[in-house]
C-alpha cells in the first residue's frame, strides 16, 4: 500500500511529525515502511506554459516551433517533438536552468538551427511511471485543464509535492489496505483522533428502486449487494488532486467515473464498480455461480472460460462482471455513458481468490476481497462515491439504494486478562496502561475482574483470540520496552545425538584428509538423478519445476560434485578433493512421502600431492581414496567388518571399481570415474565414492574397551605367494586370517609383483603375518605349527604356491 | 734417562699440537703410549738406577705418560667437534623453501555458521532435531496454523510434488513433528537446521534451495521477555558483544504476537553505512510466541504451556558475517570462495 503524506493528513492531525519521523514510528510499531519516496525529488524549474502559436519547425518534418508564454515578460520559444503538442495547450515547460530527474539541465539549445528556450514536458519526464500516466498523454506531452493559471510550478499543479510511504503489509493488516485503515493505526501510534470523510448529497426525486432490482442467488458468496443509481454523468477527467492521489498509490486515471471508485477503493478499501446503466440491457442485477462453460469479456478484452467455481454478475441472463475481480467490456463506463449503476457489495474471498487464480487476474479489487473486507464499510463507500459523481461529474443520484442483505454483522467480541498479557509478554502492565491502549486504537472495553472484554470493529477482521490483543498491547506497549530474561523452568541437558556426533566427526576427518565441504542443490534433471543412484528407484518429480534442470530430486550426490569439479576444472583449478553429506530421495509413490537417506559422496581429480621443487607430484589414484576411507572406517570401528568387492557400476571403470560391503551388506561403491564421464565433465583422471551414512553411523559398535599393551613379543613371519593374477589380495587376507587362528594378530601385504620374472597370469603377493600371544612368550614350535596351517590353506584354497 | 722422558714428552706433545688427524693422532697414542713405545723402552734401562732412584723415575715416567695421553685426549675431543662442526656446515639447508604441504579442506561456510549457532544453543540445553525435506503439506502448513485458503500461502510459492507433499519451505515443519513426539508434554527445547526450497530464480540474491534454523521453546510460563534475552544472546555470540537487539511487530501465521528482529549493524555500529543501509540495523531474523492453534495442533495444551520460536536463513547471516555479496557462491562450490574458510576463529 502506497500512502500520500498529504492526504494522510485529511483523516490524522499530522503536524510536527515529519514522513520520514511517521515512517519510523509506523514500522516500529508493526507494519514495515520500506521506503518514502518524495515525488517531485531531483525536479525544479518546471513551470504551466501556454503555447501561443505552433507552426512546423523550417527544416525538420518531426519538430515543432512553439511560441510559449511561460509567465514571464516575453514569451519563449521552443522546439518540441511531441506530435501532441499544440496552439491553446496549457503545458508544462522545464525552463532554461530547470533540471529533471536524473540531474538532466535544461539548457538554451540550437536545434536544426532554430533556438530552443526550455523543454515541453511529457509526464515520464517528470518522474511519473509510465504506467501510470492516462492513456491520452501516454504518448506525449502532458496538457493540464484550461483553466490552470499560467507560470504557477507545474510539479505543485500536479500535486506532486508529496511524500509517499510505502507499506510493506504482512497479509493479517488487510484493513490497511484503505487510507482509513491507515489512519486509524496512524492515529493509535500518535495518540489522535481520525477525522471522517463527510457524505453528503442531494438525491433527485426519483427513486433507485425503479430503475433497478437486485437479487443474489449465491447468498454465501455475496451476503451484501448495494447498487446506486447515478444519472446523467458526464464523463470527462477527474479533478487534478484525485488523479495525483491515485498516481501516487499506484493507480492510473482513467476518467471521473472509474476515478472515483478507485478512489472509493483507497480511502475505505471498498472495492467499487460502475456498469453502464443503459449497456446492461435490462433493469436486473442478478448474482449467481457461473454456469460451467459460459464465457465472459471482461474489462482487458479477454474472452473468459467460466466454471461453477466462479461468481459472476449477470443482468439476469448474462455475465456484466467476474464478481470482485474485474467488470465485463459489455456493459463498460465510456466516453457516451449517462447512466451509471453503482456496485458496493461485501464478496466473500474464496471464490474471488479461485476466480483472480483461474484467470490469472490480480486486480486491485480482488487482493481486498481475498484478504477481506469491512462489512461495515459497504454502504458508505457508496453514499461517498455518490457523492463524489454528483460533485465530479455532474451526476443526478437517484433516492436510496437496492440492496440485497443476507448480511448479519457482529462484531467480534474478544477477552483476555491482564494476567495473561503479562504472563506472556513478561510485563508488569495495569490495567489502566491496557485500557489506554485499546481507548488509542479505538477498541470499545469493558473491564470485569481483571478481565478485559473487548469489541474489536469489523474492520480489524485480524483480531479473533485473546494473543491477538496481546498483541496488540505489545506492539503498542513497544517490544523495545520489554525485559531481556532467560526461560526458568527444569533443566533440560543439551547434547547431539551419536549420530549427528559422528556425522560431524566424519567432517572433520575428511577436511583434514584434504576434501573441501560442498554443499549443492538438491534438485537436478532427470538424466542426472539417478546416474549412480545407490539403489534404483524411480526419482521424485515435481509437479510443476521451474526448469527441466531442476525438475527431479537426487538419488545421487555424485553427479553434483561431479558438476563441482567440472566448475573449478574450468577455472583453473583441475585437482580438487570435495565431499557432501546430504539427503537423496527415494519415491514410495503417490501421496506418500519419499524416502529419505543422507548418503556421504566424494569425488577427487587431478593432482594429489605435489611438492614441485621437491619433485614430488602425485596423480590421485584408487587407493588414495580407499585410503581415506579405511581410515574413516577404522575411527567409526567398523573397519573389521568392511570389505572391498571388485565390481562393475554403470558410469564407472569397469577394473577400478569396488563395491563396499559393511556386515555382508552392500552399502555404498567406489572407484574412478568411466572415462567417457571423465570426458564429458572434462576431468582429469577422477575417483568418486558414495555411501549410505546412515549406514556406516548406525552400525553397531561394541562399546570402547581398553585392550592391554601386549608384555610378551611378537614373532614376525614374511611369506611370498604366487597366484593367478585375477586372484585378489583380499581373498588371500581372508583365507590367512582365518587360517592363522588365535595366535595370528597382524596380516599385512608389503609386496606386490606382476613384473617379468613371473610366468604369464602369475603375480606374487607378500605378507607379513605378526603371532603373538597376550598372556606369554610364543615358542618357536607353536609359531611353525600355526605358520604351517596358513602355508596349507593357501595352497588348497588358492592355489598359491609359496615363491622360493 | 730423566732428560730423555721430558724429551719425549716435549716431542710428543709437539707432535700433538701439529696433528690435525684423527688417526694420525691414534698412530701417536700407539707409538709413545703403546707397549713397545719409548716410554717403556727408557723404563727398561731402571734396572741400572739405585733403589732410591727407581720409584722417583717410576713417579716421572708416569707423568709424562699421563700428559702425553692428556694431550691425545683433549685434541682428540678438540678434532672430533671440528668434525661435527664440519659435517653440520655441510648439511646446511634454506629454511625458507616452502614446506610439505599437508592439504586439508574445510567445513562449507553454512556448515560452519549451522555448527557455531548448534553450539550455542547447545550450550543452552537445546538439542538439535532434524526432519525431511520433502514434507507433507499437513506439517509444512496446516500445522503450523496456514491452512489450505490461507492468504498467507502467497508469500512462500512451493515446489509441489504431489497435492499433498512438497519440498519444505521452512524448517518449522520439524517443529511440528517434534511437538507432536513429546505428546503435549514439555519441555521442548530445539534447534533445526536444515534445506528449505522456495520457487524463486535464482540469482545474487535468490536461491530456490537455502538452509533455514530455526529455534522453538516450549514450556509453562514461557514469555516474550524470555525470547528477547535469548536473541540478545545469540547476536552478542554471532555478530559480536556489542551488539544490541530491536524487536519490530510483525506477522507469521504461526507465532502470535510475531516480530521481526534486528541487530544493531556490526560494521559501523549503528552510525549507518552500506551494510545497514544507512539504518544502522539489520534484519536477522523473525520470531514470536508460538499460536495457541499450533501448540493445540501438536497436542499441548494452550492454557497450560507456552513458546517462543525464531528462525533465520543461514545463507543471510553468512553473508552479512562474511561480507558475501552473491547467494550463488554457497551452491557452486568454488574452491576459491571455500578456501576462505579454512581459518579457525
Ligand atoms: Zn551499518
Amino acid at each position: 500500500m502506497y500512502v500520500s503524506y498529504k492526504w494522510l493528513q485529511e483523516y490524522v492531525d499530522l503536524s510536527g511529525v515529519s514522513p520520514e519521523e511517521l515512517a519510523e514510528k509506523i514500522t516500529k510499531s508493526g507494519i514495515e515502511v520500506e521506503g518514502v519516496e518524495t515525488l517531485n525529488e531531483g525536479i525544479s524549474g518546471v513551470v504551466v506554459g501556454y503555447v501561443q502559436e505552433r507552426e512546423q519547425h523550417p527544416n525538420a518534418d518531426k519538430l515543432n516551433k512553439c511560441l510559449v508564454d511561460i509567465g514571464a515578460e516575453e514569451p519563449v520559444q521552443i522546439i518540441c517533438g511531441a506530435a501532441n503538442v499544440d496552439k491553446g495547450q496549457k503545458v508544462a515547460v522545464a525552463t532554461v536552468g530547470a533540471v529533471l530527474p536524473g540531474n538532466f539541465k535544461i539548457k538554451k539549445a540550437k536545434l536544426r538551427g532554430e533556438e530552443s528556450h526550455g523543454m515541453i514536458c511529457s509526464l515520464q519526464e517528470l518522474g511519473f511511471e509510465s504506467k501510470l500516466v492516462a492513456k491520452e498523454f501516454a504518448e506525449g506531452i502532458y496538457n493540464f485543464p484550461q483553466d490552470t493559471e499560467v507560470g504557477l510550478d507545474a510539479l505543485e499543479q500536479l500535486h506532486r509535492d508529496d511524500q509517499v510511504l510505502e507499506l510493506g503489509l504482512t497479509p493479517n493488516r488487510a484493513d490497511c489496505l484503505s487510507m482509513l485503515g491507515v489512519a486509524y493505526e496512524v492515529a493509535a501510534i500518535l495518540g489522535k483522533e481520525v477525522k471522517f470523510p463527510v457524505s453528503e448529497v442531494e438525491t433527485s426525486s426519483e427513486k433507485a428502486a425503479d430503475y433497478i432490482q437486485v437479487t443474489v442467488d449465491a447468498k454465501e458468496d455475496n451476503p451484501l449487494y448495494v447498487a446506486k443509481v447515478i444519472k446523467n454523468v458526464k464523463i470527462g477527467p477527474s479533478p487534478l488532486w484525485m488523479q495525483a492521489r491515485l498516481t501516487a498509490a499506484g493507480i492510473r486515471p482513467h476518467n471521473n467515473v472509474v476515478d472515483i471508485t478507485n478512489y472509493i477503493l483507497l480511502e475505505y478499501g471498498q472495492p467499487l464498480h460502475a456498469f453502464d446503466y443503459d449497456r446492461l440491457d435490462s433493469k436486473e442485477i442478478l448474482v449467481r455461480r457461473a454456469k460451467d462453460g459460459e464465457e465472459i469479456i471482461t474489462l482487458d478484452d479477454a474472452k473468459r472460460k467460466l466454471t461453477t467455481d466462479h461468481l459472476v454478475i449477470t443482468n439476469g441472463e448474462n455475465p456484466i462482471a467476474l464478481a470482485g475481480v474485474m467488470g465485463g467490456a459489455n456493459s463498460e463506463v465510456q466516453a457516451d455513458t449517462t447512466n451509471v449503476l453503482l456496485e458496493s457489495a461485501y464478496f466473500i474471498g474464496g471464490p474471488v481468490r479461485k476466480a483472480s487464480r483461474d484467470h490469472g487476474l490480480r486486480s486491485e479489487a480482488s487482493a481486498r476481497y481475498e484478504k477481506g473486507v469491512d462489512p461495515n464499510r459497504v454502504r458508505a463507500a457508496a453514499e461517498r462515491a455518490a457523492q463524489l459523481l454528483a460533485e465530479y461529474a455532474d451526476g443526478e443520484v437517484l433516492e436510496g439504494s437496492v440492496e440485497a442483505d443476507s448480511l448479519s454483522v457482529e462484531p467480534a467480541v474478544v477477552s483476555v486478562t491482564l494476567e495473561k498479557i503479562n504472563r506472556v509478554l513478561g510485563t508488569d502492565l495495569n490495567m489502566k496502561d491496557v485500557e489506554d491502549i485499546f481507548s488509542r486504537l479505538q477498541f470499545e472495553t469493558a473491564t470485569d475482574n481483571g478481565t478485559i472484554i473487548v469489541t474489536v470493529p469489523t474492520r480489524r477482521g485480524d483480531i479473533t483470540i485473546e494473543e491477538d490483543l496481546i498483541e496488540e498491547v505489545g506492539r503498542l506497549f513497544g517490544y523495545n520496552n520489554l525485559a531481556s530474561t532467560l526461560p526458568i523452568g527444569s533443566a533440560t541437558p543439551g547434547h547431539l545425538t551419536p549420530y549427528q556426533n559422528k556425522r560431524r566427526m566424519v567432517r572433520h576427518y575428511l577436511e583434514g584428509a584434504g576434501l573441501y565441504q560442498a554443499v549443492t542443490y538438491s534438485l537436478t534433471n532427470e538424466s542426472k538423478a539417478a546416474q549412480y543412484a545407490l539403489e534404483k528407484r524411480e526419482p521424485v518429480r515435481l509437479a510443476m519445476p521451474m526448469s527441466e534442470d531442476r525438475s527431479v530430486l537426487r538419488l545421487s550426490i555424485i553427479p553434483q560434485l561431479l558438476e563441482v569439479l567440472k566448475y573449478n576444472t574450468a577455472r583453473q583449478n583441475d585437482s580438487l578433493a570435495v565431499y557432501e553429506t546430504g539427503a537423496v530421495f527415494l519415491a514410495n509413490g503417490s501421496d506418500e512421502l519419499p524416502e529419505e537417506r543422507e548418503h556421504l559422496a566424494g569425488a577427487v581429480t587431478g593432482l594429489w600431492h605435489s611438492h614441485l621443487w621437491q619433485g614430488e607430484k602425485k596423480p590421485v589414484d584408487f587407493f588414495v581414496v580407499k585410503g581415506i576411507l579405511e581410515g574413516l572406517f577404522e575411527k567409526l570401528g567398523i573397519s573389521s567388518a568392511v570389505e572391498f568387492r571388485q565390481s562393475e557400476k554403470e558410469g564407472m571403470h569397469p577394473g577400478r571399481t569396488a563395491e563396499i560391503y559393511l556386515s555382508g551388506t552392500s552399502v555404498g561403491f567406489i572407484g574412478q570415474t568411466h572415462p567417457t564421464v571423465e570426458k564429458e565433465y572434462d576431468l582429469k583422471e577422477t575417483y568418486a565414492f558414495e555411501l549410505s551414512l546412515k549406514a556406516i553411523l548406525e552400525a553397531d559398535v561394541p562399546p570402547l574397551q581398553y585392550v592391554a599393551i601386549p608384555r610378551f613379543p611378537s614373532i614376525t613371519r614374511d611369506i611370498a605367494l604366487v597366484v593367478d593374477k585375477e586372484k585378489a589380495a583380499g581373498e588371500l587376507e581372508s583365507i590367512i586370517k582365518e587360517a592363522g587362528g588365535a595366535l595370528l594378530k597382524e596380516v599385512q601385504v608389503f609386496d606386490l609383483y606382476e613384473g617379468e620374472r613371473m610366468e604369464p597370469g602369475k603375480k606374487s603377493i607378500a605378507f607379513s603375518l605378526k603371532y603373538f600371544d597376550p598372556d606369554r612368550t610364543l615358542t618357536d614350535e607353536e609359531v611353525v605349527k600355526a605358520h604351517d596351517i596358513v602355508l596349507n590353506a593357501v595352497k588348497e584354497k588358492a592355489g598359491a604356491v609359496l615363491r622360493g | 734417562m730423566q732428560e730423555r722422558l721430558k724429551e719425549l714428552q716435549t716431542e710428543a706433545l709437539e707432535k700433538i699440537s701439529q696433528t690435525s688427524d684423527l688417526k694420525e693422532l691414534n698412530d701417536i697414542r700407539v707409538s709413545y703410549l703403546g707397549k713397545k713405545g719409548p716410554i717403556t723402552e727408557v723404563l727398561k734401562g731402571m734396572g741400572k738406577l739405585s733403589a732410591e732412584e727407581r720409584p722417583k723415575m717410576g713417579a716421572l715416567a708416569n707423568e709424562v705418560r699421563d700428559a702425553i695421553a692428556a694431550g691425545i685426549e683433549e685434541k682428540q675431543k678438540h678434532l672430533e667437534e671440528a668434525a661435527v662442526h664440519e659435517k653440520l656446515a655441510a648439511e646446511k639447508i634454506d629454511v625458507t623453501l616452502p614446506g610439505r604441504p599437508v592439504k586439508t579442506g574445510n567445513h562449507h561456510p553454512l556448515t560452519r555458521i549451522i555448527e557455531e549457532i548448534e553450539d550455542l544453543f547447545i550450550g543452552m540445553g537445546y538439542t538439535v532435531a532434524e526432519g525431511p525435506e520433502v514434507e507433507k503439506d499437513y506439517y509444512n502448513f496446516e500445522a503450523l496454523n496456514l491452512p489450505k485458503d490461507h492468504p498467507a500461502r502467497d508469500m512462500q510459492d512451493s515446489f509441489y510434488i504431489t497435492e499433498e507433499t512438497l519440498l519444505r519451505t521452512q524448517t518449522s515443519p520439524v517443529q511440528a513433528r517434534t511437538m507432536e513426539k513429546h505428546d503435549g508434554k514439555g519441555p521442548v527445547k530445539i534447534i533445526c537446521p536444515g534445506k528449505v526450497f522456495r520457487r524463486d530464480n535464482d540469482d545474487a540474491t535468490h536461491s530456490h534451495q537455502f538452509m533455514q534454523i530455526e529455534g522453538l521453546v516450549v514450556g509453562e510460563n514461557i514469555r516474550m521477555t524470555d525470547l528477547k534475552g535469548t536473541l540478545e544472546v545469540f547476536a552478542k555470540k554471532l555478530f559480536g558483544e556489542d551488539r544490541e537487539i530491536r524487536m519490530r511487530p510483525s506477522f507469521f501465521p504461526f507465532t502470535e504476537p510475531s516480530v521481526e528482529v534486528d541487530v544493531s549493524c556490526f560494521k559501523c555500529g549503528g552510525k549507518g553505512c552500506n551494510i545497514c543501509k544507512k539504518t544502522g540495523w539489520i534484519e536477522i531474523l523473525g520470531s514470536g510466541m508460538v499460536h495457541p492453534n499450533v501448540l493445540e495442533m501438536s497436542g499441548f495444551d494452550s492454557k497450560k504451556y507456552s513458546g517462543f520460536a525464531f528462525g533465520m536463513g543461514v545463507e543471510r547471516i553468512a553473508m552479512l558475517k562474511y561480507g558475501v555479496e552473491d547467494i550463488r557462491h554457497f551452491y557452486t562450490n568454488d574452491v576459491r570462495f571455500l578456501n576462505n574458510f579454512q581459518v579457525h576463529e
